[in-house]
């Protein structure tokens, strides 16, 4: 018996009485809290060195704890409530950010015989899960009674509706070329395909879904709900200590499972150009780690958009070129 | 003020939404570089007043100098656009040396020149940085600072401070400069120019750059007249008025360079023309260096400058208003002596025209200091500029015509 | 010198009743005239095809309590960006009736400049469309720049907000990490208290 039906009948056998999946998910969640962690650190580290800076180098070697430091200090915070917030709405909205942001990972393959929960509309799950992350921010921004967090919110709730539109319709030419909407199928699609990756076939799809992955979790060049210039920290102006830290982690999450999502649908998943013996997700991660410096690479170079114009850019640019990448990919599929 | 915070009050407290939006941008702000406060009434994100108020840094320095010696007025300069000091310094002697009919060696002018350029491009510098950190690209800021960080080294080894450095006085200069300060500047002006096309790589292709710069508060160089901006604010709207080619003082009518002038009058326009006189201050300064080496063991001071008298141990925080004509007694030492009269200097600073308006009855003391700050003007041509725009682009507005709020509130 | 006096010349052709004074010092000149014209004169050294004083340089006013009767003098420096030429317009105010006219119809750029005349020196300027205090808070009693403000306020003097501060910050310096403020402030206090014990001790004996 090979390993891998003795994994499966493990699986099997445990899903059904102790319940494998809420390991697996507490696996997952930790794994990815270390990375988002680490996010952090690396973020500080390579926009350091992009500014000729060394970056935090005092905890620990090579100043390896300092996100375990940050943490230590938000938490240790005082959690200030301001006077005039709407308390509960208040409260609340940190975790909607973080938990809608979080909770996509559960239909997230990081390899084939690794995912919380199979389920086969998972690409919707997860549309729909990343624009209910920006329903934490509308209600921060509403609740915190804050002229910054108002405009902060009016301006998250904007920028993440015209971009969910142009990123679903991203979505859908690689629906279109998998036949499926369950990731697994659509990575088994890839190496099936000509190319192995529908990055190249899908080349503006690819593109439009980055622009609109970075304008979905609020980072630069669209970071206007959080316009530092503008707005101060717009919709968590108010926010202190461990609930500040909570949108921090959501953004993160949100950039992490954005980018995981295309790693899976567009640049072959957890197949690489030769196996990795014994990290069946080697190239997972790899993927991973490059499309995540890619989101602070593009951080430290660009400027920021204007209101107006990144509205521009969603309804007028980015939501044409999606439609006319879908009419393409139906005519290809058609004549092939 | 008061009507303005009980509608706020009311939109939070009670949730009715009647009257306009108001946002209270400042004292406290990221962009407003420094504490200027802004009252926004904004429709929107579009800004349909804009209400700037100023005197949160205000120290008196206009009254104080009243009852201070020259001499020691000069140090106050220092504190107004402490961006650029040795510029304020150069002003205020420029205007005491007229007072006093003194004439200045020729060496001390030339050092006065580097000096000034010298400021003119860290001052600069440090606006790319702050404008571009405001729009967003804040990779551009800290390539600033590396290069102005050189230059205030350059500073600290002329005069031993970096930041208000009351290098000139009233007759010169304070010191000579040595053999290896010339060295280090002649190193800079070489490696300087490799570094503007640096920043400029970095933003001046950028689309989204172009995109929040070009065609934003666009000023007509008559209504930028009108609305009394000078320096590059106003060469950006195509005024070629510049105080170092007009009314030259110093040796600038020795100095071959340009007088950068764009003729769009938007941010974009201003961005260029301070990149272009940061080229332009690097060749004056070349020449200035060039010259420097014809002038060698010539005094840098004048013979009857007036003394910096000190007070020795501290000075006890008097009960009542000091004496008007006496002020401090120095230790019973005579303090010079300034003759009757008036005098209105304007010198070029990085930020725009710096006037110094001394009248002088004939005493140690002034009896009137008036100080005409630019920031304080473009502060004031602020809302004529942004009302209409993006809440956004007033960032932009407020960065492209380069306030210091030292140099506003005095 | 010669370019310099061809203003002067126009202003008195043109003003020849209102000129009062001309006076030169280091070269520079000056003209004060009569305050109820300066609109007028302004309008025309702005507008006049050869003098062209387009740049309000600067807007100021000078005490001479004490030394001259007409307490206050608004200055104008004028400069001609065309023609390179300045020339400075005083306007003698005195000090029973502040006013002046406003220039803020021929140079916008006067219109803070005037409000900062008006908050230091308490002159008022008539037909300014917006006369508030700009530097000085706007509760602030007085005019700062005028030479019988003292330098040095009294405490009961001093700004009423400014004292609610200092109160408040004395009351939470008790959330201080490093109380030493607060220390000192009670040993004065105990030390004053026995000071007044031992006087009214002194009393009583006495």
């Amino acid at each position: 018996m090979d390993a891998k039906t003795l994994y499966d009948a493990a699986d099997h056998f445990l899903l059904k009485y102790t319940g494998l999946s809420l390991i697996k998910g507490l696996v997952l969640v930790v794994i990815t809290l270390l990375h988002v962690a680490y996010a952090t650190y690396a973020e500080r580290k390579v926009i350091g060195r992009m500014q000729q800076r060394i970056g935090p180098n005092r905890v620990g070697p090579r100043g390896l704890l300092q996100p375990i430091a940050d943490v230590l200090k938000l938490l240790t915070k005082e959690d200030i409530t301001p006077d005039c917030v709407d308390r509960p709405v208040f409260m609340i909205a940190p975790f909607i950010s973080l938990v809608a942001g979080a909770t996509s990972l559960a239909v997230i393959p990081i390899w084939q015989n690794f995912v919380v929960a199979n389920v086969n509309c998972a690409l919707l799950v997860i549309l729909a899960l990343s624009s209910l992350s920006s329903f934490g921010v509308i209600l921060a921004g509403w609740g915190s009674n804050s002229r910054y967090s108002f405009l902060g919110g009016l301006r998250a709730s904007a920028q993440v509706i015209s971009y969910e539109i142009a990123m679903a319709l991203a979505l859908v030419g690689v629906m279109m070329l998998a036949g499926s909407l369950n990731l697994i199928d659509i990575v088994k699609a890839q190496i099936n395909s000509p190319f192995k990756m529908f990055a190249i076939p899908q080349i503006i799809g690819f593109f439009v879904f980055m622009v609109a992955a970075i304008a979905e979790t609020n980072r630069t060049p669209f970071d206007l709900p959080e316009a530092e210039s503008e707005l101060v920290a717009g919709y968590f102006v108010e926010y202190s200590a461990m609930r500040f830290a909570l949108f921090y982690l959501a953004e993160y999450f949100g950039m992490i499972v954005m980018s995981m999502v295309a790693v899976i649908c567009f640049l072959g998943g957890w197949y690489g150009p030769f196996p990795i013996p014994g990290i069946p997700f080697f190239w997972f991660l790899v993927k991973l780690y490059f499309l995540i410096f890619f989101y602070i690479w593009v951080r430290a170079t660009l400027p920021r958009y204007r209101y107006d114009q990144v509205m521009g850019l969603g309804w007028k640019i980015l939501i044409p070129l999606a439609l006319l990448n879908i009419v393409i990919t139906g005519l290809i599929k058609v004549l092939a | 003020m008061a009507p303005t915070l009980e509608i706020i009050k009311k939109q939070q407290t009670e949730d009715i939404w009647d009257e306009p939006y108001f946002v209270n941008m400042g004292p406290q702000h990221p962009a407003t570089h420094g504490v200027l406060r802004l009252f926004l009434e904004l429709n929107g994100e579009t800004i349909v007043r804009c209400d700037p108020r100023i005197g949160y840094l205000h120290r008196g320095v206009e009254k104080l100098s009243e009852f201070r010696t020259y001499a020691q007025d000069m140090l106050l300069t220092d504190r107004l656009d402490y961006i650029a000091s040795a510029a304020n310094n150069v002003g205020y002697c420029l205007a005491v040396e007229k007072l006093m009919g003194l004439e200045v060696p020729r060496r001390a002018q030339i050092l006065r020149v580097i000096a000034c350029e010298m400021a003119r491009i860290a001052s600069h510098l440090l606006w790319l940085a702050t404008h571009a950190l405001d729009i967003g690209a804040m990779t551009v800021f800290l390539y600033c600072f590396r290069d102005r960080e050189w230059l205030l080294d350059i500073f600290e080894m002329m005069c031993g401070a970096r930041l208000t450095v009351s290098y000139p006085r009233i007759g010169g200069v304070r010191m000579d400069v040595t053999p290896e300060i010339i060295d280090e500047l002649y190193k800079f002006t070489e490696e300087f120019p490799k570094r503007i096309p640096e920043y400029e790589t970095l933003i001046d292709v950028n689309r989204i750059w172009l995109k929040r710069t070009k065609g934003i508060a666009v000023v007509s160089g008559q209504e930028a007249v009108n609305l009394g901006l000078t320096g590059p604010s106003l060469r950006g709207s195509g005024v070629p008025y510049d105080l170092r080619r007009s009314v030259p003082y110093l040796i600038y009518d020795e100095l071959d360079f340009e007088v950068a002038v764009e003729f769009e009058g938007d941010v974009y326009a201003r961005y260029r023309v301070r990149m272009k006189e940061m080229r332009e201050a690097n060749k004056i300064i070349r020449q200035c260096l060039d010259k420097l080496s014809g002038t060698e063991g010539e005094p840098v001071l004048a013979e009857n400058a007036p003394d910096l008298l000190m007070p020795f141990g501290k000075i006890k925080r008097p009960q009542a208003a000091p004496h008007p004509k006496k002020g401090y007694v120095v230790r019973g030492v005579e303090l010079p002596v300034v003759p009757e009269g008036e005098v209105y200097v304007a010198t070029e600073v990085p930020k725009g025209e710096l006037g110094f308006y001394i009248v002088s009855d004939g005493t140690g003391h002034p009896w009137r200091m008036r100080i005409r700050a630019p920031s304080f003007v473009h502060i004031s041509a602020i809302p004529a500029m942004c009302e209409g725009q993006m809440v956004a682009d007033l960032i932009a507005v407020i960065g492209s015509v380069d306030i210091v709020l030292g140099e506003c509130d005095r | 010198m010669g370019e310099d006096m061809l203003a002067v010349e126009k202003l008195k052709e043109a003003f020849g009743g209102d000129i009062i004074q001309v006076t030169e010092c280091a070269g520079q000149v000056a003209v004060i005239v009569r305050r109820d014209r300066i609109v007028d004169i302004l309008r025309f050294l702005h507008d006049d095809g050869e003098l062209l004083f387009d740049h309000l340089a600067d807007l100021t006013a000078v005490d001479w309590s004490g030394k001259k009767t007409p307490r206050f003098e608004v200055v104008y420096n004028l400069f001609s960006i065309r023609y390179k030429r300045y020339l400075r317009i005083k306007a003698q105010v005195p000090e029973e009736d502040p006013r002046i006219d406003s220039v803020t119809c021929i140079w916008k750029t006067a219109n803070w400049l005037e409000r900062e005349c008006y908050d230091m020196f308490g002159i008022i300027f008539e037909g300014h469309p917006d006369l508030r205090r700009l530097i000085m808070p706007e509760d602030w009693q007085g005019h700062p720049l005028r030479k019988d403000y003292p330098l040095f306020l009294e405490e009961d003097q001093e700004w009423p907000v400014y004292q609610e501060v200092k109160k408040k910050a004395r009351e939470l310096a008790v959330y201080d990490w490093y109380p030493m403020l607060l220390e000192k402030e009670k040993a004065e206090e105990a030390a004053q208290a026995e000071a007044e014990a031992q006087e009214a001790g002194h009393g009583t004996n006495a």
